[in-house]
């Protein structure tokens, strides 16, 4: 898939809007030929045109308003996974692709663009850390907690699932 | 490697980030450890499973038509071209990078094509029972599939080499059925993957691939309507040899 239809992706799920993405992904493109100088030839491109896109995304009003919701720490899970979930049970979850694409929209902006750019760009560690701007480190740790936090979204779906079921059980 | 220790490296694993020494260590109590190799399945599956509901919004062509038109250098006034020569150079660099489809993007198809076979052989390898039918003969493995497979193909006669069959299973890849069968070599397994070719689903004709992060080499070519796929942990010139061997058959 070319790049231009990736960047369209990653900025919708950041924006969850149609026509926010496209106005995203359109400065982006303007910033990118501006600052074409600062792109150094032989450095990772891709690493380079999604910071541009992140950064515009971050300091847009939609960006703000997400990140004044979910002030990232890179101390505190924001969500736990529940206890007792194991691992099948929210493979199983994961199933669904609506389950999970509606676990990523719940997750705080932080810890979905890092999912995204791991699991759905395949970026490394290195190329993730360069487009977030900071250290490997920081990248893992993040990494690993965004996804604690998407296995919780997903077992508490399970639990309100059983749940439902449960009752409509009850009510037959 | 503890297990506990195998769960801190796991998501470094699922994620193509461990290092060679690390990698080697975490393969071989993945060999010996049925629970961490589970483990170590389900979170490749977490990762591909993500990566399919996550590419969700595409562009509108009018859109997609829009940006290029945008960033193509035709469309600037000549004085852009003449003030700002590095506007017009780096409007074609950003157009070719954006619009073409570019190496990388090649690259991670491929690793993921990769991935998602070595996920089969080594799903296959890990399982209970690691094939359904059960057998050195190719005159048995053959027409087992019979029935199961809306097509037929020939197996290598193996008297004068190396390999030996040890039997084969259905498979599924991208929702289509296809054979699955394990060839031994020496210490080790190979899969053979035989399908019916499906217009991109694989995003290359013929080729190699090698993964040193996985350990895994793979031979890939089209024949007769039917794609074939030899992986194994083995050299690639072992998955080349086995690869050879299955082009003869099929002309045969
Ligand atoms: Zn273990």
């Amino acid at each position: 898939m070319p790049l231009l239809a990736r960047l369209f992706n990653f900025a919708q799920w950041l924006a969850q809007d149609r026509s926010e993405a496209e106005d995203l992904v359109q400065e982006t493109l303007m910033k990118a030929l501006k600052g074409f100088d600062s792109f150094h030839q032989g450095t990772n491109f891709r690493a380079w045109i999604f910071r541009i896109l992140r950064n515009t995304f971050l300091t847009s009003r939609a960006g703000l308003r997400a990140a004044a919701v979910s002030l990232d720490s890179d101390e505190e899970p924001s969500v736990e996974p529940v206890a007792g979930a194991t691992p099948e049970s929210i493979l199983l979850a994961m199933a669904d692709q609506e389950t999970i694409a509606r676990a990523l929209e719940e997750l705080p902006v932080a810890a979905r663009e890092i999912i995204l750019l791991c699991d759905v760009e395949e970026m490394s560690y290195q190329e993730i850390a360069l487009t977030l701007a900071i250290p490997v480190g920081t990248v893992m740790s993040r990494l690993s907690r965004a996804r604690k936090a998407m296995r919780g979204l997903l077992s508490d779906g399970q639990m309100r699932m059983a749940g439902r079921g449960a009752s409509r059980g009850t009510l037959q | 490697m503890t297990c506990a220790e195998m769960r801190n490296s796991l998501e470094a694993y699922a994620d193509a980030e461990l290092g060679a020494a690390e990698l080697a260590e975490f393969e071989k109590h993945l060999r010996d450890c049925p629970a961490c190799a589970t483990d170590a399945l389900q979170a490749m599956r977490a990762k591909r499973m993500v990566r399919a509901a996550g590419m969700r919004y595409a562009p509108s062509a009018e859109f997609q038509r829009r940006m290029q038109q945008q960033i193509a250098p035709k469309r600037w006034m000549p004085w852009v071209a003449i003030r700002m020569p590095q506007m017009v150079a780096a409007g074609i660099a950003v157009a070719l990078l954006l619009v073409a489809a570019t190496a990388w993007v090649g690259r991670v198809e491929r690793e993921r094509t990769l991935g998602e076979f070595a996920d089969l052989h080594v799903a296959a390898l890990a399982s209970a029972n690691p094939v359904d039918v059960v057998s050195t003969d190719r005159h048995t493995v053959k027409p087992w599939f019979a029935g199961k497979l809306p097509f037929s193909f020939n197996l290598p006669e193996l008297q004068n080499s190396e390999f030996t069959l040890i039997g084969g299973r259905v498979a599924y890849f991208q929702h289509s059925a296809g054979a699955q069968l394990i060839y031994g070599l020496r210490k080790h397994e190979m899969s053979v993957f035989i399908f019916r070719e499906q217009a991109g689903a694989i995003p290359f004709q013929v080729g190699s691939l090698n993964s040193t992060k996985l350990g895994m080499h793979l031979e890939t070519w089209s024949d007769g309507g039917l794609r074939y796929c030899v992986i194994g942990d083995t050299p690639a010139s072992d998955v080349h040899g086995l690869s050879e061997l299955l082009r003869r058959a099929a002309r045969s």
